[in-house]
């Protein structure tokens, strides 16, 4: 679908908010890093593989910023910048500009305010968000079922069928998981927790999912209480 | 008018010479160690004996031999373990001492790229407890993956320039009762490849002379912190990181060259979940075609959990449409165990991987059925109870 940069569709909301949320853009500490103005040379869009395929412009997600163009910048925030890959291969912008940076703090500040955008970009990625955050670990073997990759081809089920006694197969002792891509020890993961929770990560969360939080939060408070913790997500 | 000859003939009087002093950023390592006098974290030493080698503008890096901690990868370990098992059989083969350890979370980056429901400060934590969890053991951290290299390097980055990020995540730290230490240099497991590339030839068992491969250098390798990736002027005279191909040299293989080699893979962290249509026609169009077209390999090769993924398993829906692909995908560490002689099962678990291989196996003289028969016996054996895990005395019987 095209892009809509005519500034009508989000005309219902207040200047001020944008600005609100442009400025936390601007706050944030990597901010003067990622951008330094714009040539408006199209290096960046030319390196850009999700320019090729959707109707988005890391170009014009750095002028738009550059510029302070408050509209625009609220328009990019919640149609553009989910399609971005953050391969960083916009690095290589002449004027030291990082579109990709860029986009990592405008989508920060989108999850943190909890915009429709965000939700829906979310929308499906719970399982992922909630394995990383409560087992230490990203991609655990028993994501490779069937019915989740569909598109990848039969030795999806061979993999799924054997896992257990295929994990059992490999020579380092860490690897025998199925829950996680290696063995965390539980210490490990009392102090994962304890980063999430010293960090405001769980109030991030709680923005964009409020059933996600929830379970999170059990999962961890009684974790935490268990190893000595007195910790509330709340 | 410009004449043309200008224009067509090599310019004989210059000559390419690299300045550590025009890197986009100030040598970190004197920030580092100024830091550490001034109290405000220790540096953890590379263990000797280390190799130099020089990064894109000439400056060097210190890549540590043994004594190593695997920052293991999540999609590695998840989707590929054949990765992770080849570097430490190569570690083995070659006797060097190190960590597989379980004090150690992913990096977090793949979660914090994709959906954002993270922020600098938890991220510079993850990084820093898990650098904590290797000083204690005195190991040195080699990173497995791309991303949480390219990561760790933009965390650095930050923490270096924020005395407010490093409050907050020395404060959380102490906390969690651990050291604030940073590691003198972030060592990609590649590069460490790289470094013991002639060790491997010496120990190499598998003629690869008949192999030709492409390389695909992962995004978060050389385009995050460019400056602190590996080249080398006997690489495409240092104009693109040296890893992988250096290694592909030293054990014979003919390295081909493809227009879109500086494309990214089609990952994408989310659409690789979530928008698998993107992940599979960039892979597709962009690389395994042009790839096929322009160089036809017998095997690609890379350096990234997220690359090998989504280039290997895009293909598979790809067939369907009659495209051009069939371009079987593994890591620098797989094919060099293979050179070493590594089991293409056992060892290598090319059985995870989508993209048929048997070609490539049996052009390098392996006896496919045969080995996988091996495996077979091997697996048997867990199945019936006979033996619960498969060891490394297995996995070279
Ligand atoms: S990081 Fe995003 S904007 Fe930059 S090149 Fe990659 S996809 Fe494009
Ligand atoms: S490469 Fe840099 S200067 Fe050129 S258009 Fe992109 S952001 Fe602007």
């Amino acid at each position: 679908m095209a892009l809509d940069l005519s500034g009508k569709k989000y005309a219902q909301v207040s200047y001020e908010e944008k600005e609100r949320l442009f400025n936390e853009v601007k706050a944030d500490l990597r901010y003067e890093e990622y951008l330094y103005g714009c040539y408006e040379c199209g290096i960046c869009v030319a390196a850009c593989p999700s320019a090729r395929f959707y109707d988005f412009s890391p170009r014009k997600i750095a002028q738009a910023v550059a510029r302070e163009d408050i509209d625009l910048v609220y328009t990019l925030m919640n149609d553009s910048i989910w399609d971005c890959s953050q391969c960083f291969s916009c690095d290589r912008c002449p004027r030291k500009n990082s579109p990709g940076g860029i986009i990592t703090i405008m989508r920060e500040v989108a999850v943190k305010n909890g915009l429709a955008s965000a939700q829906a970009a979310l929308e499906g990625y719970g399982r992922v968000v909630y394995k990383i955050m409560s087992t230490g670990t990203q991609v655990s073997p028993d994501m490779l079922q069937p019915s989740a990759f569909p598109d990848w081809g039969p030795h999806v089920k061979e993999i799924s069928n054997n896992l257990d006694v295929w994990r059992r197969a490999l020579p380092p002792e860490t690897l025998h998981t199925t829950e996680t891509g290696w063995q965390v020890d539980d210490k490990t993961l009392i102090e994962l927790y304890l980063i999430w929770h010293m960090t405001g990560v769980m109030d991030m969360i709680k923005e964009v999912d409020e059933g996600l939080f929830m379970i999170l939060q059990d999962v961890m408070e009684e974790r935490l209480e268990e190893a000595g913790y007195d910790v509330s997500f709340e | 008018m410009i004449p043309s000859e200008a224009l067509i003939s090599k310019a004989k009087d210059r000559q390419f010479t690299r300045d550590p002093e025009r890197a986009p950023t100030e040598d970190f390592h004197d920030i580092l160690f100024d830091l550490e006098k001034e109290g405000e974290w220790e540096v953890q030493r590379v263990p000797e004996p280390y190799v130099e080698v020089e990064t894109k503008y000439g400056r060097k890096k210190k890549i540590p031999l043994q004594h190593t901690w695997h920052h293991k990868s999540c999609g590695q370990c998840g989707h590929i373990p054949g990765y992770s098992t080849s570097i430490f059989w190569i570690n083995r083969k070659l006797g060097f001492d190190y960590i597989d350890p379980t004090d150690q979370t992913s990096c977090t980056a793949w979660n914090y790229y994709a959906s954002a429901t993270s922020n600098a400060a938890a991220q510079a934590a993850v990084a820093m407890r898990n650098f904590a969890a290797a000083a204690e053991t005195s190991y040195f951290p080699i990173i497995h993956c791309g991303t949480s290299f390219g990561h760790y390097k933009e965390t650095r980055q930050q923490l270096i320039h924020s005395p407010e990020l490093r409050r907050q995540v020395r404060d959380i730290l102490k906390r969690l009762g651990k050291k604030f230490v940073i590691p003198e240099e972030i060592v990609h497991y590649s590069e460490w490849v790289h470094a013991v590339r002639d060790r491997i030839a010496e120990h190499q068992t598998r003629n690869m002379s008949m192999i030709r491969a492409t390389v695909h250098p992962a995004c978060h390798y050389h385009k995050l912190i460019a400056e602190d990736a590996v080249y080398d002027p006997e690489i495409y005279g240092a104009q693109r990181s040296a890893i992988i191909t250096g290694t592909l040299k030293a054990i014979g293989v003919e390295v081909a060259d493809y227009s879109t080699w500086f494309d990214c893979c089609g990952f994408g962290f989310r659409h690789i979940l979530v928008s698998r249509d993107f992940s599979r026609s960039f892979a597709t169009m962009r690389k395994i075609e042009v790839m096929k077209e322009e160089a036809n390999p017998d095997v690609t090769v890379t350096h990234d959990t997220g690359c090998v993924t989504t280039l290997d398993q895009s293909q598979f829906a790809a067939q369907a449409h009659n495209r051009n692909v069939g371009v079987p995908v593994m890591s620098d560490s797989q094919i060099a165990a293979l050179a070493m002689g590594a089991h293409p099962y056992k060892v290598l678990q090319l059985h995870w991987h989508s993209t048929d291989n048997k070609p490539f196996l049996q052009k390098v003289g392996i006896d496919t059925d045969k080995a996988w028969q091996e495996f077979e016996a091997a697996v048997e054996k867990l199945k019936s109870g006979e033996q619960q895990y498969l060891t490394w005395e297995d996995a070279d019987a």
